[in-house]
């Protein structure tokens, strides 16, 4: 028993199974199985390795080998206890089904009176359950600091680097200069995208939409934009000093108007613009300046997703 | 509706398929986009077109973008998958 | 509808289930990061799927208000649909975040090869004698 245990915790340090020579360790143990081997006879031995796979011997691959096909079975065991699950589960598409509850029928009825929005998920996610996206918002920033901090390449780095560097985060080499067609079609699509953009942004309370999706349609314009006129036209309007400014008034704007309720506790939690007719676009109380601060943060950060990939910095 | 769902997922399914026996990063990242389209008309079939939207213009659109970015940036776009670069590569 | 045993009255869950595991599969096997990537959007689209379709009905529209008709037997449940529209942008920050981190550790050890990196990182690991990297 002790040498299945030994065994199994041999085989469950899988970090430095691929380094060790594992042969010593399948053939047969004595009866009384000895420790892992000791440190400095582990160092010599690994001392004199010349490349990973070359060490490997034939019995560690055909672990890896055991390793996928547990992993196939381990899964298709999933999805077979799924499949069968999923037969348990309510009719799809009736509408006794319990996900249809109270809940739901309050927001339809009473949805577009208390919120005053004509789209009833976008009152949901921007008044009703506001908090999540102001979450998701978040989300949206940390992920833009978390890219940043791994692949911005400060200026006097890149250009006093070594050509390695500069080879690989430098992509200016590879941007269209001055490709014609590209010029010719951005001048006419660039201004109908970004229209565009704003029009789902600004209907997000009217018709299907919203800040996530225009702010989407936003990015993608400005990228085309980036991609037909280069660079250094964009860095003139489109800096750091810009995103950060933008992107912290947006999520500050979001955080204020809906955070107060933080210490008034469960009351003032109406707001104090009131909702207005529905179907007017400035009705629906705070919901088409929430729209506008999310549309934003979510326009910027995926501009910047493009040009930290592309060129390191914004 | 309901054989144009049934054929709607069945295509989403074998992009799966397909993307995960290709040895070619480059495709696989072209059908995940397709399979991202495919399910942003499901969105629409299933009577959600605020998903719908969302999904093709961030799915579609910025997923799949920032694949091809990053297979650029790796040097990735020719080559098969899991082989170590060559220094002429760089 | 019943099909070897199995019944196909909810067969948009069922493809969301097949969908996450072939997702899952590639997950665990495939060696390469980029596929892993791939592989990590698939499964959340799966779960998407899976959610969004809990939240329809037959016979009834969207959730917009039209000509003022605000009685609950006339939409489809908006509750899903909330929750996935997050879902989605989320899962768009976390491939992000992914890829880069792909980018950086295939800049610190030329290689896409998960089990290489590992390799790689050991041997650096011991050779240095401290806890490793950059």
């Amino acid at each position: 028993m002790s040498k299945f245990t030994d065994r199994v915790r041999r085989i469950l340090h899988a970090d430095d199974w691929l380094d060790r020579d594992m042969t010593a360790e399948w053939e047969e143990a004595p009866a009384d199985v000895p420790a892992p081997p000791a440190p400095e006879q582990k160092a010599e031995e690994q001392a004199e390795r010349p490349d990973w796979w070359i060490s490997v011997p034939f019995r560690g691959r055909r672990l890896r080998r055991l390793m996928v096909v547990l992993s196939v079975l381990l899964c298709a065991g999933i999805i077979a206890i799924l499949v069968i699950t999923a037969q348990y589960l309510p009719s799809f598409g009736h509408a006794e089904n319990p996900a249809n509850n109270e809940v739901s029928r309050r927001y339809i009825e009473q949805g577009m009176e208390e919120t005053g929005a004509v789209n009833i998920v976008a009152g949901m996610i921007l008044d009703y359950r506001a908090f999540d996206t102001l979450g998701e918002s978040n989300v949206l920033f940390t992920a833009v600091c978390a890219v940043m901090l791994l692949l911005r390449v400060s200026e006097d780095k890149r250009r006093s680097a070594a050509h390695q560097l500069e080879l690989e985060t430098d992509d200016r080499m590879y941007e269209p200069k001055g490709d014609l067609i590209l010029r010719y079609i951005a001048r006419l699509l660039v201004p109908c995208i970004l229209m565009l953009g704003m029009y789902i942004i600004l209907n997000g309370h009217l018709s299907p939409g919203g800040g996530f999706s225009g702010g989407a349609v936003m990015g993608a314009g400005l990228i085309l934009m980036l991609n037909a006129y280069g660079f250094r036209r964009m860095e003139r309007f489109f800096t750091i000093r810009l995103f950060r400014a933008v992107t912290v008034c947006a999520l500050s704007f979001y955080a204020l108007s809906k955070a107060y309720s933080f210490f008034t506790g469960a009351n003032h939690l109406h707001s104090i613009i009131t909702p207005g007719t529905p179907g007017m676009i400035f009705s629906a109380g705070l919901i088409p300046y929430l729209n506008i601060s999310v549309g934003l943060v979510v326009c910027c950060t995926i501009y910047s997703f493009y040009t930290l990939f592309r060129k390191g910095d914004l | 509706m309901n054989v144009l769902m049934i054929l709607l997922l069945l295509l989403i399914i074998s992009c799966a398929v397909c993307v995960a026996f290709t040895k070619n990063l480059f495709v696989a990242a072209v059908v995940f986009m397709t399979q991202s389209l495919l399910l942003s008309l499901v969105w629409i079939l299933l009577e959600s077109p605020d998903l719908g939207i969302t999904e093709a213009a961030v799915g579609a659109g910025i997923d799949s973008l920032l694949l091809f970015v990053a297979l650029k940036k790796i040097h990735a776009i020719h080559r098969e998958h899991g082989s170590r670069s060559k220094e002429a590569d760089l | 509808m019943t099909l070897f045993g199995i019944d196909f009255t909810n067969y948009v869950e069922l493809a969301a289930m097949v969908l996450f595991g072939i997702g899952l599969v590639l997950l665990l096997v495939d060696k390469n990061l980029i596929k892993k990537n791939i592989a990590f959007a698939m499964t959340d689209s799966a779960l998407y799927l899976f959610l969004a379709a809990k939240g329809y009905i037959f016979g009834r529209r969207a959730p917009i208000v039209e000509n003022g008709v605000t009685s609950a037997e006339a939409y489809i449940n908006p509750i899903p649909a909330g929750l996935v529209l997050t879902g989605i942008v989320v899962s768009v920050a976390c491939s992000a975040v992914m890829l880069a981190l792909t980018v950086r550790l295939y800049r610190r050890y030329h290689s896409l090869d998960i089990d290489e990196i590992i390799a790689l990182s050991q041997k650096e690991r011991e050779q240095d004698g401290t806890g490793g990297n950059v």
